[in-house]
């Protein structure tokens, strides 16, 4: 079976993928969602905007996605001079609800990507069966989203996501919505994943823990307005798993990220 | 919607997968034995109705051209037939002339107006305007106008009968998950491939809602247009057969004429039911049993 690697060949480890400078962006009710945000996300980077709600990290990670325009600032992408915006196929994106479709099944849904660019059932099925592979629902191909548990339909999301091969997977707070165990579980399987095939992940979570379990870069976001107020290097050798979760140096990080995180909580006045 | 023929796959497809979530209960069927009560009750209610107007009728010795018996009306059915089989085909023709009418141009104007705000602002008055006038009041002007009676008909029945279609698939079309949509413009999807792709198959439960009403306003429709247009003669329909059975006291004639129709009104509420049932059994909330 051939390896779903996202990053081309060509790009060497580090290499930037995308640029966020200065992006700016203003709802039209006068509400800023994200103000004066510079980032750059390099390749084989497992990045998490962590911040409260109102951060603007979500509307960042719909910008990377070309879901809305920055009112300022620009996005730029090094490698791919044609495009502006993540054009298709560049780009997985994962909800923070599975958005399936209720009336295809599990096989369909994740042909989608591909099928909207014109690939045949027949010619996209061993990708698609690659990356239920991945996550592990390969024998689950006839099932409809409803029969599916919470964290399965997540999966699926997940696997439709892989399915295009994305230079990078952006992830809107994927696992916010399961249960404590579920999620573990997920977070564990995405970074074995991670650590397998050396994806760019840009992952939007509240969660302190979660962020620093997965991470390899914390960018730490306060709202009112949403603006950048802290990045913490997560250090820590992979494989990751509940050696690290229990280790000192896991805990000294997310003390260490609460406290950035508490500071700006306190500079917005309310919550 | 087919189901996709997963080849070799499907070989390994089981339910009892080992996986650490397990998936939801598959689609629980019914016992045996509440399946045959849903068929057995509903008949011994009718089978206790009849046996109720037999005896009214012989017990208090209700004259023919009052309250029929239904043995009488038996008798009328098999011997009227063949006038009345005629009026019933001429009414199904116009029933379902204008059904599938009405699915086609309301599915059609439903994507149109959907499509863009300014031509629903512009259009969508009038839509309500077809609606709320009564077919009765604007079936003499549509006699004048149409170039036969026939159509005439036809014209009055697919008035009534499009609207439930192109209310109901009109907010099934808007009732798209937002998130859906974000996915699909993200992956580059058309305008085209969107319809096709997520909003015509969100829209289908509400469509099939729509449909079910638009069956039984088909035919009421091509009943009262009949009536409103008074037309009469061998090409005539049930409603016509229903008033010349009036004006002559053939009480058991009409008892026959009004079971053929309410008869056929069930079966098109049947089948539209189940076209709706099988079409979503597999995903949508509404076919699917509750269990708790």
């Amino acid at each position: 079976m051939s390896l779903a690697t996202s990053s081309p060949p060509s790009a060497a480890p580090g290499r930037p993928i995308v640029r966020l400078e200065h992006i700016s962006k203003t709802f039209s009710n006068g509400t800023i969602a994200l103000k004066d945000m510079s980032l750059t996300i390099r390749a084989g980077e497992f990045i998490s905007l962590l911040g409260p709600s109102g951060c603007g990290k979500s509307t960042a990670l719909r910008m990377l996605a070309g879901l809305g325009e920055p009112s300022s600032g620009s996005i730029v992408w090094p490698d791919d001079k044609a495009a502006s915006k993540g054009s298709e196929g560049e780009i997985g994106f994962v909800f923070q609800e599975p958005t399936l479709m209720p009336w295809a099944t599990v096989f369909k849904n994740v042909w989608l990507p591909l099928r909207l660019k014109g690939i045949s059932k027949e010619a996209a099925r061993p990708r698609v069966m690659e990356a239920l592979e991945m996550v592990g629902l390969d024998k689950f191909v006839d099932s409809y989203p409803r029969e599916l548990s919470g964290g399965m339909k997540m999966r699926v999301s997940i696997a439709r996501a892989l399915v295009t091969r994305p230079r990078i997977l952006l992830m809107d707070e994927p696992f916010a919505a399961l249960d404590e165990i579920t999620r573990q579980k997920l977070n564990d399987d995405l970074l074995r994943l991670w650590e397998q095939f050396g994806w760019t992940i840009v992952f939007v979570t509240h969660s302190v823990f979660e962020s620093v379990y997965l991470s390899s870069r914390i960018v730490v976001m306060a709202a009112r307005p949403g603006r950048v107020i802290d990045e913490i290097d997560v250090d820590a050798p992979h494989p990751r798993g509940i050696g690290f979760r229990t280790s000192q140096a896991y805990g000294e990080y997310c003390r260490r990220t609460s406290e950035s995180l508490l500071s700006a909580i306190g500079a917005a006045d309310h919550l | 919607m087919t189901s996709i023929d997963q080849g070799p796959a499907a070989a390994e497809t089981s339910p009892a997968a080992a996986h650490e979530d397990t998936p939801a209960a598959p689609i629980p069927t019914m016992p045996v034995s509440e399946r045959i009560l849903r068929i057995l009750i509903p008949l011994v209610m009718l089978a206790m109705l009849i046996g109720l107007w037999a005896w009214y009728v012989a017990a208090y010795n209700i004259p023919k051209y009052i309250l029929p018996g239904p043995d009488l009306v038996a008798q009328s059915l098999v011997k009227d037939w063949p006038i009345l089989g005629m009026a019933l085909l001429v009414t199904l023709k116009i029933t379902f002339a204008a059904l599938a009418i009405a699915l086609v141009g309301g599915v059609a104007l439903a994507i149109l107006l959907t499509s863009s705000k300014w031509i629903e602002l512009a259009l969508s008055p009038y839509m309500v305007i077809l609606q709320v006038t009564p077919v009765v009041a604007i079936a003499p002007l549509i006699l004048i106008y149409a170039p036969s009676t026939q159509s005439a008909l036809l014209i009055c029945a697919w008035i009534v009968a499009f609207f439930p279609v192109l209310s109901n698939t009109t907010q099934g079309l808007k009732s798209t998950d937002h998130n859906l949509l974000n996915l699909f413009e993200l992956y580059g999807a058309s305008r085209w491939q969107t319809m096709i792709h997520l909003k015509l198959p969100a829209a289908l439960p509400y469509f099939l809602a729509g449909l079910r009403i638009a069956g039984g306003l088909a035919l009421i429709a091509a009943v009262v247009a009949e009536f409103a247009a008074g037309s009469a003669g061998a090409g005539s329909g049930l409603a016509f057969r229903l008033l010349e059975s009036q004006y002559r006291l053939n009480i058991p004639r009409l008892f026959a004429a009004l079971i053929l129709l309410c008869a056929t009104g069930v079966v098109i509420y049947g089948a539209t039911s189940l076209i709706s049932h099988l079409l979503l059994r597999r995903w949508h909330e509404s076919a699917i049993r509750r269990e708790n």
